[in-house]
Parts: C-alpha cells; sequence; structure tokens
C-alpha cells in the first residue's frame, strides 16, 4: 500500500535561520496526555458535586404545550429541575434583541417550540447521573407535533411548514417583512457575468446535494458550574474559547462578565464544535437552584442530536471558459442548513468558492435556511467543503473537455498576489500557485496509476481569522520562563506558541512553560478556531516576549550603569555593541532579578490584522469495487501552504486530521434522519468515521509562501486541508469509473447506483 | 437505589476494592468511584475505545464491562503502562512522533498498542491498522500513531 521510493513529508522551508522555528520539540503537555495524568472536561471533580441530565424532545417539530415535572421532583435523590423558564427575565431588551437573546435561550432550554429531534427541554441534578435519567422519564411534556421540515428544498418551498413565526426574509440587506424558513439571501457581485458566460466556449453547470455531518469529536460536551454564595458563577468546561462561554453565559443569565469566571479544561477535541455552548448553562441554572456544582456529561446520541453539526446544502455551480482555459465567469448558488436557527457558514462558504482562482466576472448567491434539524455549528472551514465539492468537480469537467491537465487549467487561473476574490477582498501574497505547482511536481503526480485506479486533484482555500489574543511572560529566577496564555489547546498550540517565545527571548522552548489559563488570569483571547492560534496567540507570546527584551536590557543597563541604547539581546545573552566586556547570559540576569528591581513580566494583548489564508490541494487515487460500489483511498498526498511551518510535525498533523476527516465527509458520513426528522445513526458505530483500516498512510506537503502580515510569517493551517478531500475522491471515482458523483456521501450504495 | 456491592480487584499491580451498583459500568467504577480518570468515555456503548482497558490479559472496552463483573480481575489502566517516572517506549514514541493532538484518545491507543505489541513484536502496518481499527481517533487521521507503533516496535526490540 505504502511507496517509499521519495521523500515522504516534505517541508519545502522558505526560511530556515530559526534556533527553534522549524524544530520538532516534544509537547510540553505530551506527558501528561500519554499517561492519563491530563484533566479534560469530564474528569473534574469537587467536593459536593452532584450530576446533572437533561431531558431532549424526541419530535423534530412541535409545540411545548406543558411541562410538568412534579413526578420527577419527587424521586429519591433529585435535587433540581430547571426549564426554560428559570432563565431570569430581562426587561431592557426589545425587538430584534429581544428575538435574538429567546433563540440563543431556547437553543439551551426549549421554551414554546422543540425545533429538532433532541431539542434540550429541561434539566435535573440529583445526586448521581443514573438518578437524574431516571428522573428524566418522570417528567411529562404535552407536545403537538408539527410537519418537520430537513432540507433547504423543502425549507424553500412555497407551502413549507414555518419554524419561527418571528422569522422574516432578510433579502440583499433588506427586510421583507415576509415570514418564511429563509432568513437572508446575499450576493457578491464582481464584473459581469452575463457577458463572462457569453464569451465562454465552454459552459458546465450541475447541481449538488451534501448531507448534514458532525464533528466527531471524540469527548462528548461536558461542563461543570458552580454558583458560589457570593454571587459569583464558575464554570469548568472542555471548550474551544474560555471567553466566549463567559461572555455567552453573561448573556444567557443576565449577569456581568466579571461575576463569571470560566475556566478551559484541557479538550478532547472540537474542529469548530465545540465554539457554542449547551450545557454550561442548564448546569449554572440547577447549580444556582441547589446551591451545590453540577456536572452535566452528554452523552455520544446526545452529541450527535444536541450539539451543532455541519450542514447539508444544495448547490447550483456553473462555470464558463474559453477553449485556452480562460475562465470567463462563474456562478455559484448556494442554499445552506442553518438548523433549527439562523446563522448556516453559508457566507463562508461564499468567501471561498471561487477564491482559488482570478475570474473576471463572478456572482454568488447565499441562501441562509432554517430547518428542522440542530442549530449548526463550525466545522473546521465551514461551508467551503460543501461549496469546493461542487466547484472542483466543476474545473476537472471543465478541464476534460477542453483537454487539459487538470493542474495546469488551475494555474492558468490562479489568484496571485492583487488579485480581487468575488466576494470583495484584494489578496495579498498568497501560495495558491506554489501548492498547485508542488501537486504537479509531486511523485505522487508524476507516478502511473496502477491499474484499474482513478486518480483526482482538486484545491480548496480558507481565509483564516485574526482576532483578539493575550499572552504574559513571567521570568523565573533559574532563567526559564511561565507563558500564561488564553488559547485552548486542541493540537499543539502551547508548544507551537511556546516555540514562538523561545525564539525572540534565544532559549530553548523546553525553558518555556506555556500554561493555558482561566478568564480571571489572562486578557481576553477569542477562539481556538477559525486557523488563527499559532498566528495571533503566537504573535501575542512574539509581543510579549519582545516585552521582556526590552525590560531585560532596561535592567542590564541599570546593573552596568550604562545607557540602554547600547545595548541588545541576541541568542540568550544581553551585551553592549559598544564594550565587548559587557555581557551576560539571561540566565545570570534571571538569577538577579530580585536584587535589582523585581522580577520581569513581559504582556501583550493583540488584534492583528495581516491574516493570510491558507490553500490546500490533495492528489488521490482510488479504486472502486465494481459489485459494492465501495471507494478505497489508495493513496492520498496533501499539500498545503503553511506561511511557515512552527512546528512542521503538527503542521502535517492538522494536514492529515483534515484530510482524514474529508474523507470520511466524502466516503461515508451522514446524517440518516427519518420522515419525523429523527437521526436514525446516532452512535459512532452507525455514524462510521474512518478507523485506522481503512486508511492509508497520508503523505503531506508543506509549502512555505511567508505572510507578510506575521512577524515569522505564519498562516494557520487548522483548516483548508479538509476543504479539498469531497471533490478529490469525486474526481478519483469519475477517473476510475465515468461516474460523476453530484451528492454527498459517495457510500457505497450511491456509488454503484450511480450513473 | 439499588444497593452496593463489594468488589475486590487488582488494578496496576494493587489491590484495590471498591462499592458499586449494578449499573454501574466497571468504566464509570473506574472514573468516578476510584478516580483513575485517566481511561475516557467517548461513547460509552463500545464503538470508540477510548475506554479500553487490559482486563484479565484481554483488551476490553470498560464501559461494555460491569463493575460487578470484575470481581476478582486483574486490571491494567493508562495510569499502569508507565514504570513508575520511565514512560514505556510506546508512550515515548507517541510523544517523539506528535501521534497525538486532543489526546482523549491517547490512553485508548496506547493500552491497546501495548496488547498488540506484546502478543506480534514486529506488525506490519497493515497489522497495526487491523488491531487499532476499534480505537477512533478524529484529530491525527491515524497516520502519525501507525508510525508511533512501529517506533515502539523498534525501540522494544532494541531494547
Amino acid at each position: 500500500m505504502t511507496t517509499t521510493d521519495y521523500e515522504r513529508n516534505m517541508v519545502n522551508a522558505t526560511k530556515t535561520d530559526f534556533n527553534v522555528i522549524g524544530t520538532r520539540p516534544v509537547r510540553h503537555d505530551g506527558t501528561d496526555k500519554v499517561t492519563g495524568r491530563a484533566l479534560y472536561g469530564a474528569d473534574f471533580d469537587t467536593s459536593g458535586l452532584l450530576h446533572g441530565k437533561i431531558l431532549r424532545s424526541p419530535h423534530a417539530h412541535a409545540i411545548i404545550k406543558s411541562v410538568d415535572t412534579s413526578k420527577a421532583e419527587a424521586l429519591e435523590g433529585v435535587k433540581a429541575i430547571v426549564t426554560a423558564s428559570d432563565f431570569p427575565e430581562v426587561e431592557e431588551k426589545t425587538g430584534e434583541d429581544e428575538t435574538k437573546l429567546k433563540w440563543l435561550r431556547d437553543n439551551i432550554l426549549a421554551s414554546d417550540k422543540a425545533l429538532y429531534g433532541g431539542h434540550a427541554i429541561a434539566g435535573v441534578a440529583a445526586v448521581n447521573p443514573h438518578v437524574a435519567e431516571e428522573a428524566l422519564n418522570l417528567i411529562q411534556v404535552e407536545y403537538q407535533v408539527l410537519t418537520p421540515v430537513l432540507t433547504t428544498q423543502e425549507a424553500m418551498a412555497d407551502n413549507a411548514s414555518i419554524l419561527h413565526d418571528s422569522l422574516t426574509t432578510e433579502e440583499l440587506g433588506k427586510d421583507t417583512g415576509t415570514v418564511s424558513n429563509v432568513a437572508s439571501h446575499f450576493q457578491h457581485v464582481k464584473g459581469d457575468v452575463v457577458k463572462g458566460f457569453s464569451e465562454a466556449d465552454i459552459c458546465i453547470e450541475r447541481d449538488f446535494n451534501t448531507t448534514t455531518v458532525h464533528q466527531g469529536y471524540i469527548e462528548p460536551h461536558n461542563g461543570t458550574a458552580f454558583w458560589s454564595a457570593d454571587g459569583r458563577l464558575h464554570v469548568w468546561c472542555s471548550t474551544q474559547v474560555a471567553f466566549a462561554v463567559r461572555d455567552s453565559l453573561s448573556d444567557l443569565l443576565d449577569m456581568p462578565v466579571s461575576m463569571i469566571r470560566v475556566t478551559p479544561m484541557e479538550i478532547g477535541g472540537g474542529f469548530g464544535g465545540k465554539i457554542p455552548i449547551y450545557v454550561e448553562p442548564v448546569a449554572a441554572l440547577l447549580s444556582k437552584k441547589t446551591g451545590a456544582p453540577v456536572k452535566i456529561v452528554m452523552s455520544r446520541k446526545e452529541t450527535f442530536e444536541g450539539s451543532g453539526p455541519t450542514p447539508g446544502s444544495y448547490m447550483k455551480i456553473k462555470v464558463g471558459a474559453k477553449k485556452d482555459g480562460t475562465i470567463t465567469a462563474a456562478h455559484a448558488w448556494l442554499a445552506m442548513e442553518a438548523g433549527a436557527y439562523p446563522g448556516s457558514p453559508v457566507g463562508a462558504a461564499a468567501q471561498c468558492v471561487f477564491s482559488v482562482y482570478d475570474i473576471e466576472n463572478a456572482l454568488i448567491d447565499g441562501y441562509d435556511v432554517v430547518v428542522n434539524k440542530p442549530k449548526t455549528a463550525a466545522y473546521r472551514a465551514p461551508g467551503a467543503p460543501n461549496a469546493a465539492f461542487g466547484a472542483e468537480q466543476v474545473l476537472n469537467e471543465l478541464a476534460e473537455q477542453i483537454g487539459m491537465d487538470p493542474i495546469d487549467l488551475r494555474l492558468k487561473n490562479v489568484a496571485t498576489e492583487g488579485t480581487r476574490r468575488p466576494d470583495g477582498p484584494v489578496f495579498r501574497t498568497i501560495g495558491a500557485k506554489e501548492v498547485l505547482e508542488a501537486m504537479r511536481d509531486h511523485p505522487h503526480y508524476q507516478s502511473e496509476k496502477a491499474a484499474g485506479h482513478g486518480r483526482g486533484i482538486a484545491i480548496g482555500f480558507w481565509f483564516n481569522i485574526g482576532f483578539d489574543s493575550a499572552c504574559n511572560i513571567a521570568v523565573n529566577s533559574d532563567g526559564t520562563v511561565n507563558l500564561t496564555e488564553g488559547s485552548t489547546d486542541i493540537g499543539g498550540s502551547r508548544t507551537s506558541i511556546a516555540m514562538q517565545a523561545a525564539e525572540v527571548l534565544g532559549i530553548p522552548v523546553e525553558d518555556v512553560r506555556p500554561s493555558v489559563v482561566d478568564t480571571d488570569t489572562v486578557g481576553f483571547t477569542a477562539i481556538t478556531g477559525g486557523s488563527r492560534t499559532t498566528f495571533a496567540t503566537g504573535w501575542a507570546a512574539y509581543e510579549a516576549a519582545q516585552d521582556v527584551v526590552r525590560q531585560c536590557i532596561e535592567r542590564a543597563a541599570s546593573i552596568w550603569d550604562v545607557d540602554a541604547d547600547g545595548l541588545q539581546m541576541k541568542d540568550g545573552s544581553i551585551s553592549s555593541t559598544a564594550d565587548s566586556e559587557l555581557s551576560m547570559t539571561f540566565k545570570e540576569l534571571a538569577s538577579q532579578l530580585s536584587d535589582t528591581g523585581g522580577g520581569i513580566m513581559g504582556s501583550a494583548s493583540v488584534n492583528p490584522g495581516g491574516v493570510g489564508g491558507s490553500f490546500a490541494g490533495n492528489i488521490a487515487d482510488v479504486s472502486v469495487d465494481e459489485d459494492t460500489g465501495k471507494v478505497t483511498v489508495e493513496r492520498f498526498t496533501c499539500v498545503q501552504d503553511a506561511g511557515k511551518a512552527i512546528h512542521p510535525s503538527y503542521v502535517e498533523g492538522q494536514m492529515q486530521g483534515g484530510s482524514v476527516q474529508g474523507i470520511g465527509w466524502a466516503l461515508n458520513e451522514e446524517y440518516f434522519m427519518n420522515d419525523q426528522g429523527n437521526m436514525s445513526n446516532s452512535s459512532l458505530l452507525d455514524y462510521r468515521m474512518p478507523t485506522a483500516l481503512d486508511l492509508p498512510m497520508i503523505d503531506t506537503v508543506i509549502v512555505e509562501v511567508a505572510n507578510p502580515g506575521h512577524p515569522f510569517g505564519v498562516r494557520g493551517v487548522g483548516e483548508a486541508n479538509i476543504v479539498p478531500p469531497t471533490p478529490t475522491l469525486a474526481n478519483a471515482i469519475y477517473d476510475a469509473t465515468g461516474k460523476r458523483m453530484t451528492d454527498l456521501p459517495m457510500s457505497p450504495g450511491a456509488v454503484l447506483a450511480a450513473e | 437505589m439499588p444497593g452496593k456491592t463489594y468488589v475486590q480487584t487488582t488494578i496496576n499491580g494493587e489491590q484495590v476494592d471498591f462499592l458499586c451498583e449494578p449499573r454501574q459500568s466497571l468504566l464509570e467504577c473506574l472514573r468516578d468511584e476510584i478516580g483513575l480518570t485517566g481511561t475516557k468515555e467517548g461513547c460509552n456503548d463500545g464503538n470508540c475505545g477510548a475506554c479500553t482497558i487490559n482486563l484479565d490479559g484481554r483488551i476490553v472496552t470498560s464501559c461494555l464491562v460491569l463493575g460487578v463483573e470484575a470481581e476478582g480481575a486483574t486490571i491494567e489502566t493508562i495510569e499502569g503502562v508507565a514504570d513508575g517516572s520511565n514512560l514505556h517506549p510506546l508512550q515515548l514514541a507517541f510523544l517523539e512522533n506528535a501521534a497525538l493532538q486532543c489526546g482523549i484518545c491517547t490512553p485508548g491507543f496506547i493500552v491497546s498498542s501495548k496488547a498488540l505489541l506484546e502478543e506480534n513484536p514486529n506488525p506490519t502496518e497493515h497489522e497495526i491498522r487491523f488491531w487499532l481499527a476499534n480505537n477512533l481517533c478524529r484529530c491525527t487521521g491515524y497516520d502519525k500513531i501507525v508510525r508511533a507503533v512501529q517506533d515502539a516496535a523498534k525501540r522494544l526490540q532494541e531494547a
């Protein structure tokens, strides 16, 4: 299965004069994680802990007529029960703000309507989880069941069952006043697509469908809350963003952020799904009622049905090109399921769908549509894989009809510095061309494919984000430093952040001790998401380390009684450019701090612009079983522009992990909904994520086109890698079978049935 | 509430006795009654492998064993894999090969892999993938895990 006749996991480094950056140290939290010592949210314990469980709607669409908790309350061991009526009254909010708060609260505990199977209705706190679960069975809810709508097409139909009487369609930025399931329709227009299509020699137009899929993190959602008698609320949970947990709780519970402290525990995967909160407010309300700490841990079934998956979508893609391969126009019509409340990632999909290419005339229509499924959440480059599944297949069809190599067609149209995306922004330095060239030149693409195998390629884009990050660095007397930051570490970011501080300070990364701390202990830090953590929190660490350097120089100047201007700190030593006698190591200085004015603490808060988007491309070889339709991935290569790979092993890890999530999405994963809107495969047996046995090695090529907007050139690599796998495999299946797959997943039955 | 049963076991070489209700899984007993939270819950129905332990020489998903069934059993969990402060070659190999990202599945993978290498000291890539097919990892795509197990096999053979 594996060929090793060429260098695997290549790193095309463009700048290498670093001491720490680009090396592969063991991560600081590693030992705790291989010995079982690391404490995740569900591992949290404290004295007097109660256990909570949540009652969930068995109906996908129903009016809640009444909730009777009296029998459950009478059960021995039950300590408290809460429903939506336990949220505090908020009087000052009106109009749209009132609606938004209602929707936010209703997704935590439904008040008047259940909008998806698994929608939370009530929470119970008891002496143990089994008693709490027994109590759920004693809560009596009277429902009036309504017809569910489960896809964008159903929801957009004229006579569709309506989810929200208060939801009116926003059409191109203006409220139409029309009640419907379409929350909004927006457009991005560049040039003139009518003219562009008229100039094309060949046009390809196809419809595509994708189904709801889940992020599939192995750790279910969890949270423990303790509402102290002094009025402060302390929450311990697994989250991608402790500060957003704090701020969401502040909104939901109508209390100041200063009264809430959120401690992020270790997190067992998120991929976007652990940005929103679900159980934390319920645990908080139960804690308020009981005066005791309350822990709630979702089951796997609840995680599928009661947390936010990524949307199903219906898309129409049309691209026109001249015979020489020049794309003259492109139109994407994208409708995405928001789930029960507005807010699908269709906006992000529109930012990505054609952004790999420099297209003169482009039109993108986006529709955000509510359906009776869980409110969608982010999932790794949210929206972009759906859109790329369509667009990148159409590109391959064009290449075939024109008679061009599909990579050459892409290179002919590739976006470069100065290209304006259809949604507006103009690219600064980007690596799309370099990724495509690395794909074209890769031994995999240059090799003969095995008999019977099909080969596919595709490329994808994700824009990445900046936002706030904070970092503190305290110097210890032994010359090490303690680094505290607020980005929860899902995949080794403590180390990639610490490495950037170590590089500035000129000390080994082992001498930097990074900790992820709670919301009382560090400045505001936004999500671990948007591929921003190594970029933005790394930048905060860079600035905090520069602050330490400045203070070290000032301190040395005062010790030596010289002017600080003539001093420098380099490679872990402070020295004078004028007097070679004056030199001391960082360690020597650190040992003298207490006697020379006290400790040194550097700190920084940043909100960096200069975000550099990332591009990722795949080459895949597949075989397709003629009798069963089963697709086997025989060989898979992922190429991605990292800007600068701080820790190449963990960059490769992102690329491999994103690729495999994309492979699962392409070939197996889907929410099977029955006619009543209930999910019928909410277990990890029936929701089939890839296992080790389903896969080959995932080869990687790290391309480095430095991001001019970051001190070390970092782009952020968490997401773009999930964008190309679905079209890559669709293109490979086409190459093997001649079947053009327009629906996801491309499961054995679907491949067999396809024409 | 149901009455509790007294259960005697040997866990990671020490005698450990605990009380549990008949409905409590061994996973729940390990985590909530005994305080060994290194064994993780990902699905509670035997499909993810995060709660894998060694029970009387066999690897099992501890969520599918009742606590009361462990009477007289010899159990090894992730907490028993290292020899005091000396990490097992598998643990070193996972660290040095960056074979974990979030780390929630790692205890299960290490316990499973240890049993594999005890039975088959020099497994092929396919044998490793087959053996580990009951342990789900959503972060790594398994590439670096497979390499870590190969690396650990080499370390153990050289030791």
